[in-house]
């Protein structure tokens, strides 16, 4: 069977890469192109540890197939930092000590990253209802809500200046 | 693996020439929660998947004076952001929005949810009761069928070779008219319906009820109408004479199995609970449109 050719944007760049077509978006990020930021929890949808953006949507990378990105914008943890600066989700995360292993964490920056894009001011319900599909089995999560709630403040302050 | 191949056409002739084509296995590819979840168990071995997300018209909710249009693989997330839809039938768009976290939201589809024809899907039951009906599309032309019509039993459905769901047309509530869906699982997220219930009724004079519709998930190979529900219902206010008949009734029509989620008790119980609960929720709907 022949590869499928796929030109898409990751992180802002033009990407072309060659696929085979069952091999999921997980796969290719992780094994063709090197983004290996993007885990593979339990690929069935359940742990979001795969999370990426598509067209501004969180999605599982592991639902989705590595043929179907073409034309798409896609967001992996590796685009959320802006060079050297981390994104606030992220620095919150390294103050609050919202991780212990660490393997959930990509996933619960790309999404804490996408709620607040949307919501600038989430409850604490919200953002753990938003967060219900990333699993960490080491914090208990709730430093991972207060660390995310502190960046929202420190996001709607760097907004207001 | 080997022998797959990806399809990903921009007319409807050219899907329905795809799915049709060969000998083998064809599936629709809409979000793919559940079907890539089958093709990396193995459970699902097809040799063509076509993805219908580049058709125009399967994604996206358009309104007529009668109808709403939905794409059959318009995103949960995106049916919850449509507010004409939210506020004409909420009991669907909640129903939706029970679906999986914001990740699956992000993808998963009204059409995938009725063609998986999982007994437990969230959203069948609510499209059902407000009588809602698929434009099915194949080799033999177009179709429109109502959506009880498409699921025959567990991964079963009645599409045949080379059909696929293009749209939901789901008709614009009348005046009093509302649903609810409520489904009941062991925690607050993120888990299946151990029962599902969906009630769309239409008051009358004085919050008499002149038209329902009651429909149950999860308690039978597929949503079962429970058409003695709605009779409970029809010609009487929302009393507690009423409610324990419909209780009654959506207990009878419960055929449910055993799992790790509820007994074929505890399930036959919860429907009639969860029938009453939802009668309440639409009942206090329609009397306030």
């Amino acid at each position: 069977m022949s590869k499928i050719h796929v030109s898409t944007v990751i992180n802002d760049d033009p990407v072309e890469y060659l696929c085979e077509p069952q091999q999921s978006l997980l796969d290719v990020l992780r094994d063709e192109l090197n983004l290996t930021g993007s885990k593979e929890g339990c690929g069935s949808g359940d742990c979001g540890a795969c999370t990426v953006i598509v067209d501004g949507r969180i999605v599982c990378s592991c639902l989705m197939l590595g043929a179907e990105a073409e034309g798409r914008k896609i967001t992996t943890v590796e685009g959320i930092a802006t060079g050297d600066k981390l994104h606030p989700v992220q620095q919150k995360f390294l103050e609050h000590a919202a991780l212990q292993c660490g393997f959930c964490t990509p996933g619960f920056i790309v999404a804490a990253k996408a709620l607040l894009d949307e919501n600038p001011n989430p409850s604490e319900e919200e953002a753990r209802y938003w967060l219900a599909g990333n699993l960490c089995r080491c914090t208990g999560y709730d430093k991972i809500v207060r660390a995310v709630l502190d960046a929202a403040e420190v996001m709607r302050a760097e907004a207001a200046e | 693996m080997s022998g797959l191949s990806f399809i990903a056409p921009k007319t409807v002739e050219e899907a329905v020439r795809a799915l049709a084509a060969g000998d083998g296995l064809t599936k629709c590819l809409a979000g793919g929660t559940d079907l890539l979840v089958q093709l990396r168990s193995g459970r699902a071995r097809p040799e063509v998947i076509v993805d219908m997300k580049r058709i125009p018209g399967l994604i996206g909710i358009s309104e007529r004076e009668d109808r709403f249009i939905i794409g059959a693989a318009t995103p949960g997330a995106m049916i919850s952001e449509c507010g004409p839809l939210c506020r004409a039938w909420p009991g669907i768009t909640e129903a939706v929005d029970l679906i999986g976290s914001q990740q699956i939201q992000g993808r998963a589809s009204l059409g995938g949810n009725l063609c998986n024809a999982s007994p437990a899907a969230d959203s069948v039951p609510a499209v059902i009761a407000a009588r809602a009906t698929c434009v099915v599309v194949g080799p033999e032309g177009r179709r429109e069928v109502p959506v009880e019509a498409i699921v025959t039993g567990p991964g079963q459905t009645s599409l045949r070779k080379g059909e696929l769901i293009l749209e939901f047309h789901v008709p614009k509530p009348r005046p009093h008219q509302a649903d609810a869906y409520l489904r009941f699982i062991p925690r607050t997220e993120m888990d299946i319906a151990v029962v599902g219930c969906a009630v769309n009724v239409t008051l009358g004079d004085k919050g008499v009820c002149r038209d329902a519709r009651v429909v149950l998930g999860a308690v039978a190979p597929t949503a079962v109408i429970v058409t003695e529900a709605a009779e409970a219902l029809v010609g009487h206010w929302l009393d507690e004479e009423t409610l324990g008949r419909l209780d009654a009734a959506a207990r009878r029509a419960s055929k449910p199995i055993t799992d790790k989620r509820g007994t074929i008790e505890y399930r036959i119980k919860v429907a009639g609970v969860l029938a009453r609960r939802a009668a309440a929720i639409a009942f206090k709907r329609a009397g306030e449109c």
